[in-house]
């Protein structure tokens, strides 16, 4: 087992390879100059030139690449152009917030989305099941964002409940936790009722039904725990795009996380934090990714033999 | 000889009306389809319906931020201009956002999807291996970095969405190409001497169809979620152009004193995205009639 986490671990260097050059070469493309973003508009043209010529942007592609690479393994990822801090500590500045944020919205999510899930599945093809189902459609259907302008206009704006930006506190985080939340609650209840369909139509249910167990033990006890495995996958994946993928919510409620910072620094043309950003986030979604994995294995004995046979 | 030609015509008209008629049986996918249907007449009449100077961005300021009412059914923005007005003419922008963008990474991803599949080993793990860094970069910020590298506007924000869209369609192909390569008339067409783009083109692809075009459909509202929300943070099409997320951007500054900004385009959004997932479910019923729902 231990053995198979190392090389998964190992296994996320070549794709922080790959992302990393994906996106060093993207932004290569980007017409912007580096040195006017630092220095500003007012700069002259022998003030630009020395600032190329001292941080390397006159070197060519690969030389920068390389130089760049290295650097990761290092824990440097450059300098911000904007602000002129190390792009490491702007990133884990930012990320405690947009972690707090993707946990707290997991969840919401997990909160709203297995009851309705069993509850469809064992109530299946009756009103409980179309409830159920036309929430969970609905849902799928609403930008997240607009989700989020919805509640700051309900419990902030009109009822003066919670705030609506910033975030200090318990009572900032429940109206973004809310928006993330429920826009991952359609697919997580989808795939719970289905799962759960999955196995109530098992024989060793009906086996446990014969025996007289209760109809409670039987859902939770039996079903449910052998329904986990795609549903836990699903909160992976759900997890692994909030890390990186709140962006919009972040932006709607002002919160000072990773996404909102990368727009901005977007907008600013800042790419050296966009790059190391990203590679970074990369590496997270891997490790995210890999944690599921290794919950599979402690779910389901069968996938922990499994890992150790390799 | 003729006769022969007949028989075909007449075998692939029957799957036609077969799928029709087990698309029909679904109420809420017809009841998807005729609202889609009228969308697309709104989207592509928008300028006969509309005058794009006079009812669109002409501002009139002495009537801004009135609320809904017979003559403003969605109120006035900001400038005063019909919300009505502004949200129907932004049809055009979200359906041919979200169709050609799906489109375009559909016609992408397939190929690649397919030859991966089909041809497996060495070049299957290498396509697999770059469909997968893709899919560990977050997809909106994938589209977020294209746009900005490319430059906002509405061509761009497509290629932008459709570049997010391939990895998608790549994997569901190679998944049913997989499946599809060891029927027993695949084998037999190899048997026979059948060059490899020949049995991919008419053996393989079209027993893979059904569950591509699933997901297409599916993919379009995701996409046009997407655009509105690019828009949203100022990276998508700008204002004045009335695309729904841009309007749902302007209506931030006007949550307290004219909510009726902020309600309508969101609702133009979610309807447009339920019906094309309507009729997505509705397709994956009548396409493959072992699933029920």
């Amino acid at each position: 087992m231990l053995k198979y986490i190392m090389k998964r671990i190992l296994a996320i260097i070549p794709v922080v390879i790959a992302v990393s050059f994906i996106v060093f070469f993207i932004m290569d493309f980007v017409p912007t100059d580096a040195a006017v973003t630092a220095l500003g508009d007012g700069a002259t043209e022998e003030e630009l030139e020395y600032y190329r010529d001292t941080h390397g942007l006159n070197d060519p592609l690969p030389v920068r690449y390389v130089r760049y690479m290295a650097g990761i393994f290092h824990g440097d990822l450059g300098t911000s152009y904007a602000n002129q801090m190390p792009v490491w500590d702007l990133f884990f500045d930012k990320f405690p917030n947009t972690l707090r944020l993707a946990l707290a919205s997991v969840v919401v999510t997990v909160l709203l989305s297995l009851p309705l899930g069993i509850l469809a599945a064992v109530k299946e093809n009756t009103w409980v099941d179309t409830v159920c189902s036309t929430i969970s459609f609905v849902g799928l259907a609403m930008p997240n964002f607009w989700l989020g302008l919805l509640l700051i206009m309900l419990f902030a704006v009109n009822l003066h409940w919670l705030p609506s930006t910033g975030a200090e506190g318990f009572k900032s985080l429940i109206l973004p936790a809310i928006t993330c939340g429920t826009g991952n609650m359609a697919a997580l209840t989808r795939i719970t009722r289905s799962s759960m369909l999955d196995v109530l139509r098992q024989d060793y249910l009906r086996t446990a039904r014969s025996k007289g167990q209760s109809e409670r033990n039987i859902i939770f006890g039996h079903a449910f725990r052998n329904a986990q495995i795609p549903v836990v996958t699903q909160i992976g994946i759900q997890m692994s795009t909030l890390i990186g993928g709140a962006v919009l919510t972040e932006r709607v409620f002002a919160w000072p996380g990773v996404g909102a910072f990368m727009v901005d620094s977007i907008q600013k043309s800042d790419f050296e934090v966009v790059t190391g950003f990203v590679i970074m986030l990369a590496i997270f979604v891997s490790l995210v990714l890999l944690l599921v994995d290794v919950l599979y294995a402690l779910l389901d004995p069968r996938i922990k033999a499994q890992y150790s046979k390799n | 000889m003729k006769k022969e030609k007949d028989t075909t015509i007449s075998v692939k008209e029957n799957r036609a009306v077969e799928i029709w008629r087990q698309y029909r049986r679904n109420k809420g996918a017809m009841v998807g389809l005729a609202i889609l249907i009228l969308l697309i007449l709104v989207a592509i009449f928008a300028d006969v319906i509309w005058d794009y100077n006079t009812d669109i961005i002409d501002m009139r300021i002495g009537n801004r931020l009135a609320p809904p009412s017979w003559e403003h059914p969605f109120g006035t923005d900001n400038y005063g201009r019909d919300m009505f007005a502004r949200i129907g003419y932004g049809t055009r922008y979200s359906l041919l956002i979200g169709f050609a963008s799906v489109l375009i990474g559909t016609l992408i991803g397939v190929p690649i999807g397919a030859i991966s599949g089909y041809v497996g080993g060495k070049v299957d793990n290498v396509i697999m291996r770059i469909v997968d860094t893709f899919t560990i970069i977050p997809s909106l910020l994938m589209t977020i970095i294209l746009v900005s590298v490319l430059g906002t506007n509405l061509f761009n924000l497509m290629i932008a969405l459709s570049i997010s869209t391939i990895p998608v369609m790549t994997r569901i192909t190679r998944a049913s190409v997989m499946v599809a390569r060891n029927n027993d008339y695949i084998e037999s067409a190899r048997a026979i001497g059948a060059p490899t783009a020949t049995i991919l083109l008419k053996h393989v692809l079209p027993n893979c169809f059904s569950p591509i075009l699933v997901q297409a459909t599916l993919r379009v509202g995701s996409s046009i979620i997407s655009a509105a929300g690019l828009s949203y943070i100022g990276l998508g099409v700008p204002l004045p152009t009335p695309e729904w997320g841009a309007l749902l951007s302007a209506s931030k500054s006007f949550i307290i004193k004219a909510q009726h900004m902020c309600l309508f385009p969101g609702l133009a959004i979610m309807i447009t995205v339920m019906v094309i997932n309507l009729v997505g479910d509705g397709l994956r019923g009548a396409l493959d009639p072992k699933l029920k729902r």
